[in-house]
């Protein structure tokens, strides 16, 4: 048992934030615990007989051992009585772990390259942050725009493979105020390492308050809501602000200018080229540049792209 | 006079080996002798090896700061793709039985060639059919999928995909043939008096991994070929906006590729009974139980391929059939490290460089199982899943047993290969460095795995910035031992002391019945099998009384193995 204790206080795992977090980690420290001692058994008699029998004469030849079968037999059953045991206790933890309660709070989650976006029950989006209630069962129903994406936080101790045309889901009960990360865990792409999310966990009363005014105000300025569309719609996963080159043309110094295209031909980037370009990606793309934005950009509302578009007129 | 010519004619003929009775590019381009073909593989998985592995170093170098450094994301993801395809379908699957099979497997059974020469020629230029395929895709478009290719990512990306399944779809049937040669000549081509009880344990992982091979590859060859299918015509099978499943390619492309572990795995276990029957003089503890557990944990590795799957959206119920069937697996397998172990127990143990790769090999290879049990458990397996656990996890396994075991296989039978030994002292200091490199490389990412650093990221929040750090350093230091390696058998192969037929006083045909160099055809005459491969004691021949073919040559222990101590 102290063993158990020494190894719960080593940082080999992360901050445990959720309800089946300490239930996996105890399995975890028993697991590591068991295969330990065995591998030092292991090493340890291997050891002791290079050392002990080593050859001292280059004809020695050493008697044969007499096999005992109660030896052979003790180290089949044996191994194979602890292996039940873990695997007993591994699936009583994923049955946990993959049954949601029914009264869970309920999120829907769509994957994108590469991008999350959540959608709460009443209707409000965020783009890259989860908010979440502590104390509380949530059930994130979960589908892939494009590829396949895999949900992890790893403080959860929870991850779920996000599948194109098809939901997956996955819940927990996050029990610790706070921000956590979310990891996207299948390879996705180019910027698959670049997809990150944070879980923000509310105490239980401010996470109604949150998601009251949630909703983005109807006398927000363009150019402050497009800043924020900007960073909410993850735009900046593709192209930057500074200049920099990524997976698509950088902002900076793109108003106005003129644009190369994949047919050889150019065109001014005005209003109408910056709006065609977000509410249809593919129609003129830009030489040298990949046509992967993803077309979900459709759904901005009218004023959603006119935002976005002042606040691309700013970046000069 | 007469007794002259005699001896005079004796020793010319013991000079015909196989490596000096044709010369020329054209002899070795067309032989048909298995030993030839065997060193032939040699320099073709050592090139792949060496182009995976400097691949490996970019990876890593990358990897010691967070934030783009060397190179970009979309190059960092065709490198590390490659370093997966590259070693797994040019490097671990053919090495030991392709180079060391195919050496030392005909002669170990008595056998003057495998059953079928040609086709064993053959399946070399199909391999090389294959890789050049593969790397015309590499080259013109390269490859980002992840060795994998899950779909509906790979059906989409433009990189060259559909070249490189094409490369691995033709490397496949280089595999089942030379799966198909083993079986036969296994069959019927073993020397009088050799049972299935006596045969050396190399041919019984041999013998096992031919069945996979044979089995397993065609699924992987037709699933890749639907894959191309689907880039190609649109068949919609695996892509789900053509109304096919994802899910599908997962279970079709782990229904091999998981059995193709144990291609990787099984012959390294049979190298490492003859290193540790001969280095220390000593039967194999429960020698039947390791022969018949390769056979076993063949059979059974066709059943646990949904271990892969448990967080991709397959039902509980197969996942937990999955993960039961896992664990019996892991349990034979486990069982055999126990068998090794003990049969180091009262054995006369001689520590020389092969012996090293074994005993790193009983050290790495436990740790690499144990990890293997807690992604077999399904509620440990979810948070693991995909992270830096798992690569540690499966370098641990397939690194100790494909390169551990194919280096400790390669200095085992260097003498018989090449009549040279190499300087004793460098390789162990090699080895040693191989095991600290790797360890330091590939431990600190199972503390990254546990504390979330997710799989195939070209960047990294801060936090695991130290890990990476230590990672990348061991695989400088692992970089250098297998360069010091290459330095040892390379000078070795030029300016290495003429060996003795039998250097390590093993009791295997191949040392106790052919010469320095085994000659063109292996035996003068078939020889005669009165034991089992380990019963030393029985075995006069090694100890320089005997009647073999080795010419009487006495098994001389060479000079630098003298001082034991």
């Amino acid at each position: 048992m102290s063993g158990m204790i020494l190894l719960q206080n080593t940082a080999w795992l992360p901050e445990a934030a959720s309800s089946i977090a300490p239930e996996v980690d105890s399995l975890f420290h028993f697991w590591t615990l068991v295969s330990a001692i065995i591998f030092v058994g292991v090493v340890g008699a291997m050891t002791f007989f290079v050392v002990r029998y080593r050859r001292r004469r280059r004809d020695e030849v050493p008697e044969p051992v007499k096999e005992k079968k109660v030896v052979e037999l003790a180290w089949i059953v044996v191994p194979t009585i602890l292996v039940l045991i873990v695997f007993a206790w591994g699936f009583r933890v994923y049955i946990k772990m993959y049954t949601a309660p029914p009264d869970a709070y309920e999120i829907l989650v769509h994957g994108y390259q590469w991008y999350w976006e959540f959608e709460y029950p009443n209707g409000v989006k965020t783009t890259n942050e989860l908010h979440v209630p502590a104390g509380q069962p949530v059930k994130l129903r979960m589908t892939s725009a494009d590829v396949i994406h895999s949900f992890y936080v790893p403080a959860f101790r929870v991850k779920q493979d996000v599948l194109p045309d098809r939901y997956s889901s996955l819940w927990f009960e996050a029990t610790k105020p706070g921000e956590y990360t979310v990891f996207c865990t299948e390879y996705c792409g180019t910027q698959h390492s670049g997809m990150l999310a944070r879980v923000i966990v509310h105490p239980r009363e401010e996470f109604e308050q949150w998601l009251e005014s949630a909703g983005i105000p109807e006398d927000m300025p363009l150019a402050e809501l497009g800043a924020r569309l900007y960073r909410e719609k993850a735009c900046f996963s593709c192209h930057s602000i500074d200049g920099s080159p990524s997976v698509g043309p950088t902002f900076k110094g793109l108003y106005g200018h003129e644009v190369e295209l994949e047919d050889g031909s150019t065109v001014i980037a005005d209003e109408n080229y910056l709006r065609e370009s977000i509410l249809q990606p593919g129609a003129k793309i830009v030489k040298g540049y990949p046509n992967v934005m993803p077309a979900s950009y459709a759904s901005l509302s009218e004023r959603e792209v006119a935002a976005l578009i002042e606040f691309i007129k700013q970046q000069q | 006079m007469a007794t002259q010519t005699i001896a005079a004619q004796k020793t010319a003929q013991s000079e015909i080996n196989y490596l000096n009775h044709a010369r020329g590019l054209k002899s070795w381009l067309l032989t048909l002798d298995h030993k030839r073909i065997g060193i032939l593989y040699l320099i073709s998985v050592v090139f792949f090896f060496i182009v995976g592995g400097i691949l490996a170093l970019l990876i890593r170098a990358e990897l010691f700061e967070p934030g783009q450094t060397l190179m970009t994301a979309d190059t960092y993801n065709h490198i590390f793709t490659l370093h997966g395809a590259i070693m797994i379908f040019l490097f671990l699957i053919p090495a030991v039985p392709a180079v060391l099979g195919n050496f030392a497997l005909p002669i170990m059974i008595g056998a003057k060639d495998v059953a079928f020469p040609r086709l064993n020629l053959a399946s070399w230029y199909i391999f090389w059919l294959g890789a050049l395929t593969m790397l015309v895709g590499i080259v013109t478009s390269g490859l980002d999928t992840g060795w994998t290719f899950y779909t509906p990512y790979s059906t989409m990306t433009s990189s060259g995909v559909t070249w490189v399944v094409l490369g691995i779809f033709i490397l496949g049937f280089s595999s089942i043939l030379t799966g198909l040669n083993f079986i036969v000549t296994v069959h019927k081509m073993r020397a009088p008096g050799l049972t299935w009880s006596r045969l050396p344990l190399f041919v019984w992982g041999l013998y096992a991994t031919s069945i996979v091979q044979i089995l397993a590859t065609p699924v992987l060859g037709i699933t890749l070929l639907l894959l191309a299918l689907e880039r190609i015509l649109k068949i919609g099978i695996f892509d789900p906006a053509l109304g096919g499943d994802p899910i599908l390619f997962q279970h079709f492309f782990w229904f091999y590729s998981h059995p193709a572990v144990y291609i990787m795995i099984l012959p390294a276990f049979g190298v490492i009974s003859e290193l540790i029957g001969t280095f220390s003089r000593k039967g194999i503890f429960g020698y039947k139980f390791v022969a018949l557990s390769s056979v076993a944990i063949a059979f059974l590795g066709f059943l646990v391929w949904g271990h892969h799957m448990f967080v991709s959206g397959q039902s509980a119920t197969a996942a937990t059939v999955f993960s039961l069937l896992t664990f019996l697996i892991g349990v034979p397998t486990g069982v055999k490290v126990l068998n090794w172990v003990a049969s180091l127990y009262r054995g006369s143990i001689w520590l020389r460089t092969p012996l090293l790769y074994a005993l790193a090999f009983l050290f790495v290879f436990p740790i690499g199982g144990f990890t293997g049990i807690a992604l077999g458990t399904l509620g440990l397996d979810v948070p693991l899943h995909d992270t830096y656990f798992v690569v540690a996890h499966f370098h641990y396994v397939m690194v100790s047993g494909g390169l551990l075991a194919f280096l400790g296989g390669l200095h085992y039978w260097w003498p018989k290969m090449f009549g040279r030994l190499y300087n004793e002292k460098l390789a162990q200091i090699a080895a040693l460095l191989i095991f600290v490199g790797f360890n330091v490389t590939f431990f600190p990412q199972f503390i990254l795995g546990t504390q979330g650093m997710p799989r195939r990221y070209f960047d990294y929040v801060p936090e695991f910035t130290t890990l990476h750090q230590l990672s990348t350093v061991g695989s400088w230091i692992l970089g250098l031992g297998l360069l010091l390696v290459a330095v040892c058998l390379l000078h070795s192969l030029f300016k290495g002391q003429l060996a003795p037929a039998n250097p390590w006083g093993a009791g295997t045909l191949e040392w106790t019945h052919t010469g320095r160099l085994p000659s063109p055809h292996n035996f003068e005459r078939t020889p005669v099998v009165t034991r089992g491969p380990y019963d030393y004691h029985l075995a006069e021949e090694i100890f320089g009384n005997g009647h073999g073919d080795g010419g009487g040559t006495p098994a001389v222990i060479p000079a630098q193995g003298q001082a034991q101590s």
